[in-house]
């Protein structure tokens, strides 16, 4: 019995390699932010559903994603087994910090999850609607402080994307950046800004237990299960999304892509992944293939309009 | 039920075998990655996540709290003993704390940092428990303008840690401020200083500069002297346990340590090292032995090991009440909380008192347990120093190494470490001090962006700065602790301080 079972194990770590690819996740953060979570959610799933049979997370932190970004297009060119996770904050990034190495030195798989942005403000605030909002930054754009997260970021663009709607000049605007880590919504909390600006989430249990105002969601559509209304319904024609994608080493063969796509798509609809989602509160916004580098296109150059226009890329 | 009540509750789930084991396990791990440089609390915690999902909340999260209380702990010895500081929190620590292990005072540095930390973390965890509500909202009220008054204190107050020469603490000060320059600007997004190096945008990273200076600048600065060097180090002179002297001089500092750094961590921008920073400070002018600072003052230790545990509890403050994670192992425990679907936030108290309440409870456990793993390794802890000088340093040498790789596998950064590891021998050599430099990266970018943060909200009025009374207050302190020095020492050159100094109990 004994014998056999020692068999079976070394039959079975021989077949594995065989069976199921291994691999190593690059998330290009720090421990504990969306990157870093996204991967090791993703570690998680591709496990358990054994679509891959070891899966390691790597964290290399840096500048909105970009050292971790430039070490993999250079370091893991035509490793089959090497993903990276990113996402829409990269794109700004790149722009900004001016980096040498773009998503176009990547092989872009799939966007996975994202995250809409809500606009807040402190419950005892005189402005109760986004209208009241816009109308104050009409008249006075400098006299609206926004606390969001880092400047160039998501946060950054919508508030520009806000503005312009709003026809308000995006040069104009008060935006405070703050680091990540709550330091925006203690700010908003405690009354130190005008309105506040983050991915939905970071607001939610303070929304509901009515410490902070809900103003709008930067959504096309309503959020299921949240009651403000979109920009969109309040006459700005803006749809921001802080989404995050898994992209693989370029320089690989059709087949190593097609496997790694197919990969990827057997562990979102995984029951493990989905069961994430849930628990983390993210949006199901997976989109494959052609379908998304398109989109991806879309929202770079979008974001380079905007960042020119605010002034932080020249 | 009342708070009480739900406290005991609390207890009687972290008392539950399985638990208290979680609790071991947590703090061994802790203490573990506390010692060795680089590995922090946040990323043993992240490693830690996939493992934990299977567990239940309680038994996970009271794991994951061992594992940062734990962190605290360790981060001190080999401070203490290899003057390399684990985490930026113990920085303080070396500074006394090793001048006390080379004078053969190892154990009691040891030990009132050990028994530090077990005080703190009490008073602190109790605070928690009971006060957290408040004090949160105190910490609210705390916008950028109240922060850069807090920066204007720190610096004023630290100053005075800076040596004899006031010129030669602000030279080394400025050095510090100059590297924090570097890096992409929070507030604008644009690099500043990186000189087109990818690897410096993200800016100087403290431990790296810490490590560098303390360990490395120390290596070269013994293995220069080669065997014509006088050997210093005496393993143990004297018990390796705290006379009573040292209790004597020691409880004050734990409480004032505890003070200080409770509310400063709960503070979402306020961070650890501010409130070691203010707490060696506060130790250095109450000290009835001012000559012993910069030789190996015990409250120099006991202080600052007293308010960065007492931190970590505050950090627990806003992340519990919230849900604000104000550091990245917060972050990583935020994380944690929402994988079994809980949501910190003004309605966690609430919603899932038993899960909160075991949580407490369990701090109280870890911490006990800290001390009963601690204080029996003192003794094994010391003999250390009796390893032969040129092992003990190409030891450090390796330790120190190491560490950087771990966190930051990255060449330039190995590449940074021996730069400034040159940067601390010569300056060492010169006689400049070496810690300002490390105080002056620290609080440096935290000054200019609360600064600029206020500024902007006010739109450019400067007058906003001193309208808040937090800040008024806080910078009126300020002004008082540069200009009463100035004026006493201008009319009795010095004596009349240090006889206040001395009468003052």
């Amino acid at each position: 019995m004994k014998q056999f079972l020692i068999a079976s194990l070394i039959a079975g770590a021989m077949a594995l390699p065989a069976a199921a690819a291994d691999y190593t996740i690059i998330a290009p953060a720090n421990p504990g932010g969306g990157w870093d979570q996204t991967a090791r959610s993703m570690q998680t799933a591709l496990q358990q559903e054994k679509i891959a049979g070891n899966v390691q997370v790597q964290n290399v932190p840096g500048a909105g994603g970009t050292i971790g970004l430039a070490q993999f297009a250079s370091q893991s060119a035509g490793n089959p087994n090497a993903l990276l996770v990113g996402g829409y904050v990269m794109v700004g990034a790149i722009l900004t910090n001016k980096s040498p190495v773009s998503l176009n030195e990547v092989e872009p798989i799939a966007r996975l999850t994202g995250e809409y942005e809500a606009i807040v403000v402190p419950a005892e605030s005189p402005l109760k609607t986004m209208g009241d909002l816009v109308d104050a930054l009409k008249k006075d754009p400098g006299s609206v402080s926004w606390a969001g997260g880092s400047a160039g970021g998501t946060d950054h663009i919508a508030v520009g994307l806000i503005a312009k709607a709003a026809g308000v000049d995006p040069t104009k605007i008060n935006y405070i950046a703050f680091s990540g880590g709550g330091e925006a919504l203690a700010a908003i909390l405690g009354n130190q800004v005008t309105a506040g600006i983050s991915g939905y989430g970071e607001f939610e249990s303070q929304v509901k237990s009515g410490t902070l105002r809900l103003l709008a969601v930067s959504s096309a559509e309503k959020i299921a299960g949240v009651e403000a209304p979109t920009l969109k319904e309040g006459g700005l024609d803006v749809v921001v999304q802080n989404w995050r994608m898994v992209a693989a080493a370029p320089g690989l063969s059709a087949e190593q892509k097609a496997a790694v796509t197919a990969d990827i798509e057997k562990m979102v609809k995984s029951a493990s992944w989905q069961e994430t989602l849930k628990t983390k509160g993210w949006q199901d916004t997976y989109l494959s293939g052609d379908a998304f580098k398109e989109q991806l296109a879309k929202d770079v150059s979008a974001t380079e309009t905007i960042l020119k226009e605010i002034g932080l890329v020249q | 039920m009342s708070t009480f009540e739900f406290l005991l509750q609390g207890i009687a789930i972290a008392m539950q075998p399985m638990n208290l084991l979680y609790a071991l396990v947590g703090v061994t791990l802790g203490t573990a990655v506390g010692v060795l440089p680089g590995i922090g609390p946040a990323l043993t915690v992240a490693l830690l996540l996939p493992v934990t999902y299977r567990l239940d909340p309680a038994g996970s999260l009271i794991m994951f709290a061992g594992i940062y209380y734990g962190g605290m702990y360790g981060g001190s010895t080999t401070s203490i003993l290899l003057n390399t500081p684990g985490e930026s929190a113990s920085i303080v620590t070396a500074l006394e704390g090793n001048k006390m292990a080379r004078k053969g005072r190892g154990g009691p540095a040891l030990a009132t940092a050990a028994i530090g930390s077990f005080v703190a973390g009490l008073i602190a965890t109790i605070g928690l428990a009971f006060i957290a509500p408040f004090v949160v909202k105190v910490a609210l009220v705390f916008g950028p303008r109240e922060y850069f008054a807090l920066m204007v204190l720190a610096f004023v107050t630290v100053s005075s840690a800076f040596g004899d020469s006031t010129l030669r603490g602000l030279t080394s000060l400025f050095i510090g401020f100059a590297l924090a320059i570097v890096g992409i600007d929070q507030l604008t997004g644009q690099a500043r200083m990186s000189f087109g190096v990818p690897d410096l945008l993200d800016g100087i990273e403290v431990t790296t500069l810490a490590v560098a200076m303390f360990a490395i600048g120390e290596t070269l600065y013994i293995a220069a002297q080669g065997a014509t060097g006088p050997d210093k180090v005496e393993a143990v002179k004297g018990s390796v346990w705290m006379t009573k002297q040292d209790w004597a001089r020691s409880w004050k500092p734990w409480l004032r340590g505890t003070l200080i750094g409770f509310p400063i961590g709960a503070m979402p921008a306020g961070g650890a090292e501010i409130g070691t920073f203010l707490s060696y400070a506060t130790e250095k002018r109450l000290t009835k032995y001012p000559e012993e600072f910069g030789e190996g003052a015990i409250e120099g230790v006991a202080g600052p090991e007293a308010a960065n545990n007492a931190s970590a509890a505050g950090t627990l403050v806003p992340l519990l009440t919230l849900g604000l994670p104000t550091t990245a192992t917060a972050a990583i425990m935020l994380a944690g909380f929402q994988q079994y679907g809980l949501q910190p936030g003004p309605l966690l108290f609430a919603t899932n008192p038993q899960l909160v309440w075991g949580l407490i409870a369990s701090l109280l456990i870890a911490n006990f347990m800290l001390l009963v793993l601690n204080l029996p390794l003192v003794g094994l802890w010391v003999k250390l120093l009796t390893i032969p000088k040129p092992w003990l340093y190409a030891g450090i040498l390796l330790f120190a190494t190491l560490g950087t790789i771990g966190a930051n596998p990255s060449v330039f950064e190995l590449g940074m470490l021996l730069a400034f590891g040159l940067l601390g021998y010569i300056m060492r050599i010169l006689g400049y001090p070496i810690a300002p430099v490390v105080v002056g990266l620290i609080l440096g970018p935290l000054a200019e962006q609360q600064l600029r943060r206020a500024l902007a909200i006010s739109q450019g009025d400067p007058s906003v700065l001193f309208t808040s009374p937090i800040a008024a207050v806080l910078l009126t302190i300020a002004a008082l602790a540069l200009i009463v020095p100035l004026i006493l020492r201008a009319r009795g050159r010095g004596q009349v301080l240090s006889q206040l100094a001395a009468s003052e109990d």
